[in-house]
């Protein structure tokens, strides 16, 4: 297993050496340049050789790639044009917000969709199969950032159950440890500051949660549709296994592997789902950073948070590959 | 979906050729797959709905009652009214913060979308084709290089890949053509030549290969028709993420122009400040765009299920 990961690890080298290679040329393919890009395009001459020279832009291509290179493999992401912070602890100071809300919106997909899928597989073709398969056929095609105004409009304007936007509420003064907001309170007992950053996580939450639940209702259905049919479902049904031990050891188990995949897929789009609903909720998060650094086109940010989320992307997918052998004991990993 | 996936459910009335019967030239594949399409509902509503945006971008300059950058109502805003839907007898849907007449920016933010729409997917169909195919063809290290490169720009994703594009290429809707269609480029690419690797090992290509026809013949006339059914359905499903993609970018600010410019995406981020006095800004554009998707979606798959009966997704 050990020897796997390593492997797979490995292998996701050149990926990403790949990708800086890009995120490089990238930036240096700006309009104008990248001194242009940091002064904006009123700058004159006298400033953007000043800053040519400040950042070794005016180098050869080669020494800057090889300069460029050294400083990430040690760590450094330079520093955000906005806020004078480096990238890195931009990024982590975040990423937790992003993390929660992810985790909120999962639980959602996952906690909804699976019942909701095998409800449908279970009755196929009857009233219940057609309103989950409308209703994720609408999660699917409903973009997201109008479902976050909906939910915002509905819940927040109109009932007021749910705060409108942000973290947490301003006039709470919390203390902060990890960075988990609702772990923050719960760690120092501050309950009602861990509710109030719950609260605020429940609408984007669902927001971002939509789409992944409608996927996953849909490949729960089929994949439930099929192991249904199979031969030894037949069999353990004549055998006389209750009805309960068949679904949960005979057609879940065996229904929930591309169920898993598909969970693991998700991932790039709750990221890219993140912009826009941290944008719509103002919730300070990765995603939001990310939107306000294209407008100030502060490009050290984009790089360094496009790298960090490609390597996040990439190590999920490859826990989820490995713990297809944990649901299934037929898949040994090779 | 509803009709997906037991081949028992009757819509398989369609008496079926042997497989493998119709591999000279796809034609009679796709016969089927239009007779199958037709009695399917979900492919009809598709194309109705499909075919209404369509209608509505073309005719925009008819159906519209206001130019798209006309701001017909500005003397009617003062800064604490956004007259609502029906309000005022000339805007039947109200006005927006700038004056603009909301039903004549929804339609001309049909045609809007429909552009974007159509080139990037354009683009995004013809630069991933190039690829699948070069990769799909050739093989060996120029399959790897090509590949190598289409898991780094997967690495990321897609809107953000997106959004990175249009950073480089400035603001505008060429931009955010380009931009989007880039980001389909992989999956496209993707898709090709798996299409293809899987057609090069059937029989008919062996046969073709001992009868002496030249490499190219053979991918030209008889692997590459026969490899494109995924991605035309794709290319549908495509049509639905680019005009989600394009209000998308257009909502986060990468639209370009003028602030009151006629697009879906562009409408939604100016509503966001009048969510609570006026939601219907937001509520009219965000249902135009998700009918939008829903139509593309729908004919996509309904196309896909046609054009393979065991199809179980």
């Amino acid at each position: 297993m050990l020897r796997v990961i390593g492997k797979r690890l490995a292998l996701l080298v050149p990926t990403l050496f790949g990708l800086s290679l890009l995120l490089f040329f990238w930036v240096r393919s700006l309009p104008g340049g990248p001194a242009t890009a940091l002064l904006g395009e009123r700058a004159t001459p006298e400033r953007i050789a000043e800053v040519n020279a400040a950042y070794g832009f005016d180098r050869p291509i080669v020494e800057q790639y090889v300069t460029y290179m050294g400083r990430l493999l040690s760590g450094d992401f330079g520093v955000s044009i906005e806020t004078g912070r480096p990238v890195l602890e931009e990024f982590a100071l975040r990423f937790p917000a992003t993390i929660e809300l992810a985790i909120v919106a999962l639980i959602f997909a996952i906690g909804v969709g699976i019942p909701l899928g095998y409800i449908a597989a279970k009755y196929y073709g009857k009233a219940a199969d057609h309103v989950s398969v409308v209703v994720s056929l609408i999660g699917i095609t409903i973009p997201v950032f109008f479902l976050a105004f909906i939910l915002k409009w509905v819940f927040a304007v109109q009932l007021g159950w749910f705060p409108p936007d942000g973290r947490q509420d301003s006039r709470i003064d919390a203390t902060h440890v990890t960075g988990f907001w609702v772990l923050d309170g719960i760690l120092t007992g501050e309950f009602d500051a861990a509710w109030d950053a719950f609260m605020h996580l429940i609408l984007p939450g669902l927001a971002l949660g939509t789409i992944p639940l409608a996927i996953i209702v849909r490949i729960t259905r089929a994949s439930v549709l099929e192991v249904s049919g199979a031969d030894y479902v037949r069999t353990a049904r004549a055998k006389g296994v209750m009805e309960r031990t068949i679904r949960d050891r005979f057609v879940l188990r065996n229904a929930l592997l591309p169920v898993v995949t598909t969970i693991g897929l998700q991932v790039g789009l709750l990221i890219s789902g993140a912009v826009l609903t941290e944008t719509v909720f103002a919730f300070s998060g990765i995603g939001r950073f990310l939107s306000q650094a294209i407008f100030s086109r502060d490009f050290p940010v984009l790089q360094g948070f496009i790298l960090f989320i490609a390597i996040i992307y990439a190590l999920i997918n490859l826990i989820v590959d490995l713990s297809y052998s944990l649901i299934d004991p037929r898949v040994r990993v090779q | 979906m509803s009709t997906t996936l037991p081949p028992a459910a009757g819509a398989d009335v369609v008496p079926q050729p042997p497989s493998g019967s119709d591999s000279d030239h796809g034609t009679s594949l796709w016969n089927e797959a239009f007779q199958r399409l037709r009695r399917n509902p979900q492919a009809i509503v598709g194309a109705v709905i499909v075919l209404l945006f369509v209608l509505v971008a073309l005719l925009a300059p008819w159906l519209a009652p206001f130019d798209g950058e006309s701001l017909p109502g500005r003397s009617e805003i003062r800064p604490t009214f956004i007259p609502g839907i029906g309000e005022l007898a000339a805007y039947p849907l109200g006005l927006d913060r700038f004056g603009g007449d909301v039903l004549s920016k929804l339609i001309w933010g049909a045609r809007a979308s429909l552009i974007i729409g159509l080139v990037s997917t354009a683009l995004g169909l013809i630069g991933g084709m190039l690829l699948g195919l070069i990769a799909g063809t050739f093989g060996g290290w120029v399959d790897n290089v090509i590949m190598r490169f289409v898991d780094i720009l997967l690495s990321v994703p897609n809107l953000l890949l997106a959004v990175s594009i249009a950073a480089i290429l400035g603001q505008g809707p060429l931009a955010i053509m380009i931009a989007i269609g880039a980001s389909q480029v992989p999956i496209f690419a993707r898709l090709l030549r798996s299409s293809m690797l899987q057609q090069r090992s059937a029989d008919y290509v062996l046969a073709a290969q001992t009868l002496g026809l030249s490499r190219r013949t053979i991918t030209m006339s008889h692997v590459l028709p026969n490899s494109v059914g995924p991605v035309i359905v794709q290319g549908t499903l495509s049509l639905a993420t680019a005009v989600v993609d394009a209000a998308a970018l257009s909502f986060l600010g990468l639209g370009g122009g003028r602030p009151e410019t006629a697009e879906w995406g562009r409408m939604l981020t100016y509503a966001q400040n009048e969510l609570a006095i006026a939601p219907q800004l937001a509520f009219l554009p965000g249902i135009c765009i998700a009918i939008t998707a829903l139509g593309f979606t729908l004919f996509g798959e309904a196309l896909r299920e046609s054009l393979d009966p065991r199809g179980r997704r």
